[in-house]
């Protein structure tokens, strides 16, 4: 963003726009080496699955990343998408765990057993297209986009507050919750969807099963990272944190902010189903719990943990908390909440960059300080990657004229 | 119809519109602490919820002090309990407020953030001081009963005193935002920060009273829910999304608007419910009421004249 930049390569445009110059690159391969080579060999196959598990829950860091804090459009629903993604994967392979072989004690085979037990004797008509792999997959990458884009047109169109939208978001996953808990008979209820065995085939639940879904899920993360970085460094980038800045003036400038603020919300929820897919594959279940109202806060924790700036950070946020969970509340469940609670206390108020801003705000420089005063030579070039400013976000009042 | 009296269809049509009625004094009395804190100064207050559990284990903690040292004097704990449940909402909204909200201000959805933080704490709290079980007040005699005018109408004397009890929260709420200067200086506060701070009034201090008064008002609310239902650490979490629905619906600033989707939402609920079960119905008024909002996206009664 510094510097020029030669469009007419490929190659220049994708290293200074993409990976983000040489800064983007350190982080870049430090988070490579981290989740390719670090983790892969210094865990077991159990520990290496609970990572692939909090990777996807990177996944939904990341879209709250762009519509969060360089949108300014906070959502507190992304479980919805999330779920979505986990649910047409687990759909597909219920579908597949239950064939009429494996089903024939049912009094209708072919059936997934919770449907069964719930006098469903037929499979509802939006089962059927997860009986495909493609269908589901196309499905898997389509259905959260197209949801969030109906669920955002009319609100953003009619100029809805930041706020408001928040809390309808947050409202949208309740109810998403009471459709799937009071639906037993479609959607497995309260308990989820259980005993999911196969993916075409393929057992999902053996541990070299569980290596390769965790480095499939590394290799979408990364790719999904590009995804949002070739966005925000486009132009069409640049208007989204002009609009989350200062709103009417991006406005008055003849720009349609709502449409903006519509296609970073979709864009969010794109990368928020996949992870949810991969959620699906790796722990092998899916359940309305895992997607309610309380989930999905806890993933804007992550990213705000993370650093609400920095793609990078939403990865470690999400790995960080959830390690963290894990130790701290098998050790002590009551001290975990309590420390939980006031952990997201201290971010917002002194760390509102997360810790993505610790390091660019204040290791970076202090560092790069003492390095180039070790080495005499004047400290220089400020540093890229998450520096924009977010303390402006523009006000309640001024949000909702 | 053939088989029913008209006394009959007449008494119930009467208990299920008190039955509609009380369900829309507990929307008002949920959204009424909000409506001063997000509708009128806009901090979203996640813990809000948590200062209406608040209200609701000061009274069943000081009804079953009660009973345990003065059983004789049950009928009367509620003259100690209700101050209390007042008092202590306020008090913890009052340091909140200092140490948390007061830097907030210029960052709506920080606060969101943060109080859902401070939210998580609280119940925690609730959790490792109070107990993680259940617990409901002992109500006094005089409460239990009911009321009948006629024959076949049994009004619950608990619904009435709620009735009575957000009639008299409300209206004690418009005097003192339109009648005391007090109330005025809020109400200036909550409108211009700014502005009322350069015309001499002290707005960290307005600040601060208004939103532990707000708090102080979920406390007595809560306090009254313990009438209809147990309180656990947790019961907050179900009132948080609804409380903030029928705020938004009714538009924001708006009192008016809050009673009317109260109204509302108690209306559609009730209907709803008498169709399907409980959680389908629920899924049916949210889409209800994001369908209204796509048409309204200020809410229905939002206040014109905001600066």
């Amino acid at each position: 963003m510094k510097s020029k930049v030669d469009n007419s390569s490929p190659f220049v445009y994708f290293y200074e726009k993409i990976i983000g110059g040489r800064s983007g690159l350190v982080c870049l391969i430090t988070l490579s080496l981290l989740l390719f080579i670090v983790l892969p060999l210094s865990l077991n196959t159990f520990r290496l699955n609970l990572t692939g598990k909090y990777l996807s829950y990177a996944f939904v860091a990341m879209g709250l990343v762009m519509c969060w804090g360089y949108g300014g459009v906070l959502s507190l629903g992304q479980g919805l998408f999330f779920g979505i993604g986990g649910y047409c994967m687990a759909m597909f392979l219920k579908l597949e765990a239950s064939d009429p072989e494996s089903t024939k004690i049912q009094t209708t085979p072919g059936i997934p057993d919770f449907m069964d037990w719930n006098q469903v004797t037929e499979l509802p008509w939006f089962w059927y297209p997860f009986k495909s792999l493609p269908l589901t997959l196309i499905l898997i990458l389509c259905l959260p986009t197209i949801v969030a884009f109906c669920m955002s047109f009319f609100y953003f169109k009619g100029r809805v507050g930041p706020v408001v939208f928040a809390i309808l978001t947050q409202s949208m996953v309740a109810c998403v919750w009471y459709l799937i808990v009071g639906n037993q008979g479609y959607f497995g209820g309260i308990n989820g969807m259980t005993d999911l065995k196969t993916l075409n085939g393929w057992d999902i639940r053996t541990e070299s099963a569980q290596v390769i879904l965790y480095f499939v899920c590394v290799a979408l993360l990364f790719l999904c990272l590009f995804f949002c970085r070739y966005i925000l460094a486009s132009r069409y980038g640049r208007v989204l944190v002009a609009q989350r800045d200062r709103e009417q003036r991006v406005q008055f400038s003849g720009y349609n902010i709502s449409n903006f603020k519509i296609f970073i919300f979709c864009a969010a929820a794109f990368v928020s189903g996949i992870g949810g897919a991969m959620f699906t594959l790796q722990v092998g279940f899916m359940s309305p719990n895992l997607i309610g109202v309380v989930p999905s806060i806890d993933m804007v924790i992550f990213t705000a943990v993370g650093g609400r700036l920095s793609l990078y950070g939403a990865a470690y946020g999400a790995l960080l908390i959830s390690f963290a969970k894990t130790a701290l509340s098998e050790a002590n469940a009551d001290l975990w909440i309590f420390f939980y609670g006031s952990l997201f206390i201290i971010i917002v108020m002194l760390l509102p960059k997360g810790l993505a801003g610790l390091y660019t705000d204040h290791i970076k420089p202090r560092f790069l300080a003492w390095y180039y005063a070790k080495k005499g030579k004047p400290a220089s070039g400020k540093e890229e990657g998450s520096s924009m400013p977010i303390e402006s976000s523009p006000k309640l009042e001024e949000a909702e004229k | 119809m053939g088989d029913y009296t008209y006394q009959e269809i007449f008494s119930v049509i009467t208990m299920q519109s008190f039955a509609g009625v009380s369900l829309l004094c507990i929307y008002v009395l949920m959204g009424l602490g909000l409506y001063i804190v997000f509708g009128q100064m806009g901090v979203i207050n996640m813990a809000h919820a948590e200062f209406l559990v608040m209200g609701s284990y000061t009274m069943c903690l000081v009804s079953r002090m009660v009973t345990d040292a003065v059983p004789g004097l049950l009928d009367f704990y509620f003259l100690l309990a209700i101050p209390l449940a007042f008092a202590i909402p306020f008090g913890v909204g009052y340091l909140v407020e200092m140490s948390l909200i007061s830097r907030l201000y210029k960052r709506p959805l920080d606060t969101l953030l943060a109080t859902w933080g401070l939210s998580l704490v609280l119940q925690q709290c609730f959790r490792t001081f109070i107990g993680a079980r259940e617990m409901s007040a002992t109500l006094p005699e005089w409460m239990m009963g009911s009321w009948s005018p006629a024959d076949g109408i049994d009004i619950p004397l608990s619904g009435l005193i709620l009735m009575v009890l957000t009639i008299l929260l409300t209206a004690g709420l418009v005097i003192f935002q339109r009648k005391t200067s007090w109330g005025l200086k809020m109400r200036a506060t909550t409108q211009n920060r700014e502005m009322s701070g350069a015309l001499g009034i002290n707005t960290k201090m307005t600040d601060r009273l208004t939103f532990a008064i707000a708090c102080g008002i979920s406390g007595v609310a809560g306090a009254f829910f313990t009438t209809i239902a147990s309180t656990s650490p947790t019961a907050g979490t179900n009132y948080i999304v609804d409380a903030f629905l029928v705020l938004v619906v009714g538009g924001l600033g708006s009192l008016f608007g809050l009673f009317i989707s109260g109204g509302f939402l108690a209306l559609l609920s009730s209907i709803l419910e008498f169709f399907m079960t409980g959680s389908l119905a629920k899924v049916w008024l949210y889409l209800i009421i994001f369908a209204v909002l796509m048409k309204f996206t200020k809410g229905l009664f939002s206040e014109k004249i905001r600066t």
